[in-house]
């Protein structure tokens, strides 16, 4: 049971990610309930590979020859730079946005309804 | 090698095309038949505006918002609805997102199983 | 053919590797001259086409054709001993050869058009170097047979299409349409990521075809299932969740919303791999059929209502292009919904959404064209603030009408064809739906007559007296565009049974697709 931990994190990191998307006033702070569902999908990924008694992938001086699966960690090094630059990027825009309006709240930033 | 099948009907683009010069051709030459000329220069050819001076042509141009008044009009509450759904916040956007994608697990998560 | 073995034999990695050099090239070509790094672009992108042509001729008289990355021969998916296919694996069938020549041809089109569009401009090269980036990664969506490739590329069409529509960095409002449709876009790849990772945990494999073949459908595979057309009907502009995309199209530049279109098409693209490939076999089709129906249903009576109500020129499109995806999910989910009933008519919806897929491409992009053309001429963003241009600009209004007639599905342009297999067909399985699609069309039609009377007709404004025609490259663009606009509508017949018929055929064809990977 105590195995599942990691799984219950994940989703309790993607509850408080959505809700910091759909319910936080400023755009710093939806910026980082993404990185926050960002970061629990990386745990997700990883948290798929272990195996029970199980060292890490390396075969320099192992201690065992019982490792945990490689190809979720490779997934998740790819995810995680494309998540650098993700956020690297959709800052850019908070900066632009902060100097063309002025403000950086969701209710102002509003020149595009209807 | 021109007609379209559909699995109840056909279309044939070159057969509409045909009929659409032969009807053209028809209007035409019935047009023919009307007034051919008409004094340049004096009252026929102003704009019949209820006896007062038309205003300048440059400012008779409808804009665009103005267009489809009427149509607006008579369906307004289902734009309104269409309006106040459509705010411009950024969270409202992760909020329908949400809402949908939760419907969705809903309906399929409760759909039948393997198909037999 | 010049060079034509080396091209069958390695085509499927030079459709993406072309675009891809050319991309990390240009910065350093465009050193040199602005003309040189324009003919560098174009070429690159006639390359590709030529590269197209030959492996899509083949795809299409033998069936499908695999690449695998790594091996020493890139047909070979099992090496001696191996079970499953381990390595990436990009696998072309006629689906996808049909989707990777309308991207071809739309970012052609685009590029060619910005040539003159954007000559005034500075940060050019970033600019073509994201456009060549941009046709890369939805080359790459489309050809791809792996979950997690899929997964990358469409991360890399999001960071591309969001740095292109911030590219007036001069206005405000620029910033903000890539903020959020960036955060959408950002969004919705988590989510796929996460269902690719429920699936890997469960059955140990990335590649599609064996994911296919192991599949049970049960209670985590049937959230797999929800997040993905979740996600991947958002990414294509499907209602209620449609709300970023207006903002995107409308702000981009027009040659670059014109290849938003395609990227949505992208996307619509891996929800009917999904949906039909992978789950394909196991999926309770009455129930995610029906889901695609109201997705559809919905965002064809909100695109055409909103349409109505804009006055900006570009949002308008945009909005008439979610109700133009619409029709294409409502054909593809009308062919789902009755998929194993058998029924004649579930095969000729498929073929009508997949044909009005090609269509849509055209006659959204043409319009997008003509309204890049008013914005170059004018300057104004508003309909409000223009009259009366079809008198200087004679060829721009022509095209317009064309694609007016064609968006809105009047004979004898494109858009009949597609929308009367669609509307008949649709009409068996429930008439309310067909009804719905054709009030649709006739609000389209009315939506562009307000945008012509109020944009082309009437007399001339005294601030737009001395507006002239678009230059040569815009013009040519647009004209490219119409000449295929009138022949698939003067031929559907041709068009239907040579690339859309296949096309169709290969998306129901299950087990070909799994026949070519091999193996257990």
């Amino acid at each position: 049971m105590i195995w599942n931990i990691p799984f219950v994190a994940v989703a309790i990191l993607i509850g408080l990610g959505v809700y910091a998307m759909m319910f936080k006033k400023n755009l710093i702070k939806i910026v980082i309930g993404l990185n926050l569902i960002e970061a629990a999908v990386n745990l997700f990924l990883i948290t798929l590979g272990y195996k029970k008694d199980a060292v890490a992938p390396i075969y320099t001086n192992a201690p065992s020859t019982n490792m945990v699966l490689p190809t979720p960690q490779a997934l998740t090094l790819t995810a995680i730079v494309i998540g650098v630059a993700t956020t690297a990027m959709i800052l850019s825009f908070v900066m632009m946005i902060y100097r063309r309006y002025g403000t950086i709240n969701v209710d102002e930033v509003r020149r595009l309804r209807e | 090698m021109f007609t379209l099948e559909t699995g109840s009907g056909l279309w044939n683009p070159l057969a509409w095309l045909i009929a659409a010069i032969v009807l053209f051709i028809i209007a035409y030459w019935i047009r023919t038949f009307g007034e051919k000329g008409y004094k340049k220069g004096t009252d026929q050819e102003k704009i019949f505006f209820a006896g007062n001076e038309a205003p300048a042509v440059e400012a008779q141009h409808v804009r665009a918002a103005n267009l489809y008044w009427g149509f607006k009009e008579g369906i307004g509450r289902w734009f309104e609805m269409l309006r106040d759904m459509h705010t411009g916040l950024a969270t409202d956007y992760v909020l329908w997102f949400i809402l949908t994608l939760a419907v969705i697990l809903i309906i399929i998560s409760l759909g039948k199983g393997v198909v037999q | 053919m010049i060079a034509e073995e080396f091209i069958l034999k390695h085509g499927p990695a030079l459709l993406v590797a072309i675009p891809l050099f050319a991309a990390f090239a240009t910065p350093f070509i465009s050193r040199l001259n602005e003309k040189v790094r324009n003919a560098w672009v174009l070429l690159a992108l006639l390359l590709n086409i030529y590269v197209l042509f030959i492996v899509g001729r083949n795809v299409y008289h033998h069936g499908i054709q695999l690449y695998v990355y790594g091996a020493s021969n890139p047909g070979l998916a099992l090496p001696s001993g191996y079970v499953i296919p381990v390595r990436i694996i990009f696998e072309l069938d006629a689906l996808s050869v049909f989707m990777a020549a309308i991207t071809m041809l739309l970012s052609f089109i685009g590029a060619l058009y910005s040539i003159s569009f954007l000559k005034e401009h500075d940060g050019l090269d970033k600019y073509y170097t994201l456009l060549l980036l941009m046709t890369a990664s939805m080359l790459g969506m489309e050809l791809t047979g792996d979950m997690f490739n899929l997964f990358v590329f469409l991360e890399i069409l999001s960071i591309a299409s969001c740095a292109l529509v911030a590219f007036r960095s001069e206005r405000g409002e620029s910033a903000e349409a890539a903020f959020k449709y960036m955060m959408m876009s950002s969004l919705g790849a988590m989510f796929v990521l996460f269902s690719i990772g429920v699936l890997y945990g469960q059955y140990d494999a990335l590649n599609m075809a064996v994911l296919s073949k192991r599949i049970e459908y049960n209670l985590l595979d049937k959230i797999a299932l929800a997040l993905l057309v979740a996600a991947f009907g958002m990414k294509a502009g499907g209602a209620p969740m449609h709300m970023a995309t207006p903002d995107a199209y409308g702000e981009a530049p027009a040659s670059i919303s014109i290849m938003l279109v395609g990227g949505s098409q992208a996307s619509l693209y891996a929800l009917f791999r999904v949906v039909f490939t992978i789950y394909g076999g196991m999926l309770d089709v009455t129930s995610v059929g029906w889901i695609i129906i109201a997705l559809a249903i919905i965002s064809i009576l909100i695109g055409v209502s909103m349409a109505l109500l804009q006055t900006d020129f570009k949002r308008l499109i945009g909005y008439s292009a979610i109700a133009e995806i619409g029709y294409m999910m409502l054909g593809v989910g009308v062919a789902l919904a009755v998929l194993n009933d058998g029924a004649t008519y579930g095969t000729k919806a498929l073929e009508g959404g997949i044909f009005h897929i090609l269509n849509d491409a055209l006659d959204i992009g043409l319009l997008f064209l003509v309204a890049g053309a008013v914005y170059y001429t004018t300057g104004k963003r508003s309909l409000n603030a223009v009259g009366g241009l079809a008198r200087n600009m004679k060829y721009t209004a022509f095209f317009f009408i064309i694609g007016m007639a064609a968006v809105s599905g009047l004979p004898p342009m494109n858009g009949f064809a597609s929308k009367l297999l669609i509307y008949e067909s649709v009409y068996q399985l429930n008439p309310v739906l067909s009804i719905i699609g054709i009030m649709a069309s006739i609000l389209m039609l009315a939506v562009f007559a307000k945008v012509f009377q109020s944009a082309f007709l009437g007399p001339t404004l005294p601030e737009h007296k001395d507006v002239g025609e678009v230059p040569a490259p815009m013009l040519l663009g647009m004209a490219l565009i119409t000449l295929l606009i009138i022949f698939i509508g003067l031929f559907p017949r041709f068009v239907l049974e040579h690339f859309v018929s296949p096309a169709a055929q290969a998306l129901l064809n299950r087990m070909a697709y799994l026949g070519a990977v091999g193996g257990a």
